[in-house]
């Protein structure tokens, strides 16, 4: 299957030596393998073959967000070193992609190291954006016959400025319904650290964020950031809800059955 | 009426907090007020709705917001030039000028320029400045009262309460506490509250109209900030709702202002463009009911400008600190801050609540005390209030500026180095997943320590048996 790939204006066809990177992030590489499965197995059904860079561990967002310049920088450079190379790096979370995106040039002044950010972090995409902005689809053939919320999440809204890419996508999946939520920009409480730091207002956060879920009647809650569904799908589970909480991708990947498709791990 | 003074001279008021309590034990009391919350939500939410409403329709709201942003910054990197001028143009127009470079000295000018008059009672125009400095107790201590006008001030000073919210003092409170609050105590200090007083709005800006009206009639000195100063023209420029200002500014025979040295603007033409800003920001109204600007002294009236420093040049002197010297003191960035609609406003011990206290109090209070080292921390980093401030303060990034600066704990320190170095590697990270994965049914329901706070409340992920970087080894990127 023959695909392009816009990179600054330039459509580069499959076989065009385009190298496409999976930056899987420490937590879902750690706690949800099964989200990196479900971007693998969506990619290649795009027709697009994705590596995955082995030296690779994690964009330093803890330690940075938390005031841990030093160890944050290192990590920084350390990203930098491996995907400088690729034309594109896909990220399957907001607030990492956030991360790199935001305050990496930030982290440069100049040298080296800045030179080396301007020139991969224009290449850095979340995965909705991979798909509609550079592949160009909205309809990735999934199949997910369930009643499904979207939590936009606070850094793919006003960190990557997302918009509506992901709800479209969804909006294309065969047999979903998609339902609001009502107060979705509102942050649910996370925030790394800050949620054990602020344990009752992060607490508080996040219950009046499942009372939203809730009301809602989906069973799914969907986001395109896995640590926040950590929050909000751990108060979920603690409540006995009975609402699961799926990444984006994971949704994507779902065939019809009959289409071979092997399903990513659940959580 | 008694009131402690627990704020450190010099520095911004603590609030009646001591500061040994970071933000996360004092928001852990407010999150548990059901009433509180229930306030804050209501009162929130709606000023939230009101102002995105009048801001969605100005289409050129992002260059007026830059606009404001670059008159600000240029104002700052001028301010030497721009606060002489001010000051030859106030002096001109017959006013006296007044340097302070802290609250004591503020303090001191204030009260000495009251007994010069030989007055024992001033009134108030609501003002951020001098409630920074704690000046209603400084006069107290002289033997001065001072009466609050603003309605919002008048319910927090009754009550004997502090203000949470910059724009809405008493925010936290509803109309059947406020009405509790004029029938138990308006008597303590003026007109009593007027019998059957019902908790109808109307009814309860009549009781205050009245209570009021007696004080504007009989009281010789006012006492007020600012939102604006106009270098060019020594103006001085004052907007609110109710008109309780205008009495101030107006009827009293001594007016002083207190005005923080980073309130100025160059020219009379870039008011268009902040009286645009802030009442669409602040209220959520396209135009406030009431502008007052005054330049120097007008007749029959003595006029004095106090300008206050109070750690300003030194947050000036700051290269990221300084744009939170940009603000306008609208109060946006409160009201749609998931952490402040929980925790309030007095959980944050300052004057100044909410995402912009969280940068402003530590850069003017310094990071000695255990809250004043928590502020920055007390943030999810959502970014909602950098989306709604409308001189565009970055507001995150400040907050991971002074996270930066402030000393970690030790136990922290440990976790946040080990992290670092199993993180440096990626053969380190793979053994330590495997290490998990293999321990995953060891981990524990309820963790221990400060970790708990995660436990308490949310189940853990389970751990899995293999990590997607292994399952790509395994399975040669799943084709295998
Ligand atoms: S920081 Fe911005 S949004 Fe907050 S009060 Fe100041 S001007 Fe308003």
């Amino acid at each position: 299957m023959m695909y392009g790939l816009t990179i600054f204006g330039l459509t580069i066809y499959a076989g065009g030596h385009v190298r496409v990177a999976l930056f899987i992030t420490c937590v879902n590489d750690t706690l949800f393998p099964g989200t990196g499965k479900a971007v693998v197995t969506l990619l290649r059904r795009l027709g697009v073959d994705v590596d995955f860079p082995e030296a690779q561990t994690c964009c330093g967002q803890m330690h940075l967000n938390t005031g841990y310049r030093e160890e944050g920088a290192r990590l920084a450079h350390h990203f930098v070193d491996v995907f400088r190379g690729y034309d594109a790096v896909v990220v399957p979370s907001g607030s990492c992609g956030a991360m790199v995106r935001e305050q990496y040039p930030k982290l440069a002044d100049g040298g080296a190291f800045g030179e080396a950010v301007a020139a991969t972090v224009p290449r850095v995409y979340d995965l909705s954006e991979f798909l509609i902005d550079v592949l160009g689809v909205t309809d990735v053939g999934a199949y997910f016959p369930h009643r499904v919320t979207y939590h936009p999440t606070c850094h793919s809204l006003r960190g990557l400025h997302l918009g509506d890419r992901p709800r479209r996508l969804l909006e294309q999946v065969k047999g979903l319904e998609l339902v609001p939520l009502p107060g979705a920009e509102e942050c649910c409480g996370f925030g790394g650290t800050f949620a054990v730091k602020n344990p009752d207002i992060s607490a508080a956060m996040c219950g009046d964020k499942v009372r939203n879920v809730l009301d809602t009647g989906a069973e799914v809650l969907c986001a395109a950031d896995n640590s926040c569904l950590m929050h909000i799908g751990g108060t979920l589970t603690r409540q006995k809800a009975g609402v699961r909480v799926m990444h984006l991708a994971e949704i994507l990947a779902s065939t019809a059955p009959g289409d071979t498709h092997e399903r990513g791990d659940s959580r | 009426m008694s009131r402690t003074f627990l704020g450190m001279p010099g520095t911004v008021s603590m609030m009646g907090y001591s500061g040994k309590e970071g933000f996360p034990e004092n928001a852990a009391k407010a999150v548990r007020n059901s009433q509180l919350r229930f306030n804050l939500r209501k009162a929130t939410g709606t000023i939230r709705g009101r102002r995105a409403s009048v801001v969605g329709e100005l289409p050129d709201w992002p260059d007026l917001r830059q606009a404001g942003k670059a008159i600000k910054d240029h104002t700052l990197r001028n301010l030497d030039t721009y606060l002489v001028e001010l000051e030859e143009a106030v002096t001109r127009a017959g006013g006296h000028v007044h340097w302070a470079r802290d609250a004591a000295e503020a303090n001191r000018i204030v009260t000495d320029l009251v007994k010069a008059t030989g007055e024992t009672q001033v009134v108030k125009v609501k003002s951020m400045a001098t409630q920074e400095i704690g000046l209603n107790e400084a006069l107290h201590d002289e033997g001065i009262t001072a009466y609050e006008t603003d309605l919002a001030e008048l319910i927090v000073q009754l009550g004997d309460d502090w203000p949470s919210h910059i724009l809405v003092p008493a925010i936290h409170r509803n109309r059947s506490e406020i009405r509790e609050i004029f029938v138990r105590h308006m008597s303590e200090w003026g007109r009593p509250a007027p019998e059957k007083l019902t908790d109808d709005p109307a009814a309860l800006a009549e009781a205050a109209r009245l209570h009021l009206r007696e004080r504007f009639l009989a009281t010789k000195v006012a006492i007020s900030g600012a939102n604006f100063m106009v270098a060019e023209t020594g103006t001085l420029v004052v907007l609110e709702s109710e008109g309780n200002g205008r009495m101030c500014l107006t009827l009293p025979e001594t007016l002083i202002s207190v005005v923080g040295i980073e309130k100025l603007l160059p020219t009379w033409r870039d008011l268009e463009v902040f009286l645009q800003l802030l009442p669409r920001s602040s209220t959520g109204e396209r135009m406030n009911p009431y502008t007052s600007m005054w330049t120097g002294a007008t007749e029959g009236q003595e006029f004095h400008l106090v300008l206050l420093d109070n750690g300003r040049t030194r947050v000036l002197a700051d290269d990221l600190g300084r744009q939170a010297l940009r603000c306008i003191r609208c109060s946006a960035c409160l009201n749609v801050c998931p952490v402040y609609e929980r925790s309030g406003g007095h959980a944050y011990g300052s004057v100044y609540p909410g995402p912009i206290g969280a940068i402003l109090t530590p850069q003017l209070r310094g990071m000695e005390s255990e809250l004043d080292r928590s502020l920055p921390y007390a943030s999810s980093l959502c970014g909602a209030c950098y989306e709604v401030c409308p001189v565009a303060i970055d507001i995150p990034s400040v907050l991971v500026e002074l996270r930066g600066r402030s000393r970690h704990p030790m136990a922290e320190r440990a976790g946040m180095a080990a992290a670092g170095w199993v993180l440096n590697r990626s053969g380190r990270l793979a053994r330590a997943q495997r290490m998990g994965g293999r321990m995953r049914r060891l981990v524990p329901k309820r963790l221990p320590g400060p970790l708990g706070g995660w436990t308490d409340t949310r189940d853990l992920p389970d751990i899995p048996k293999e990590s997607f970087r292994d399952w790509w080894n395994r399975t040669d990127g799943g084709s295998r």
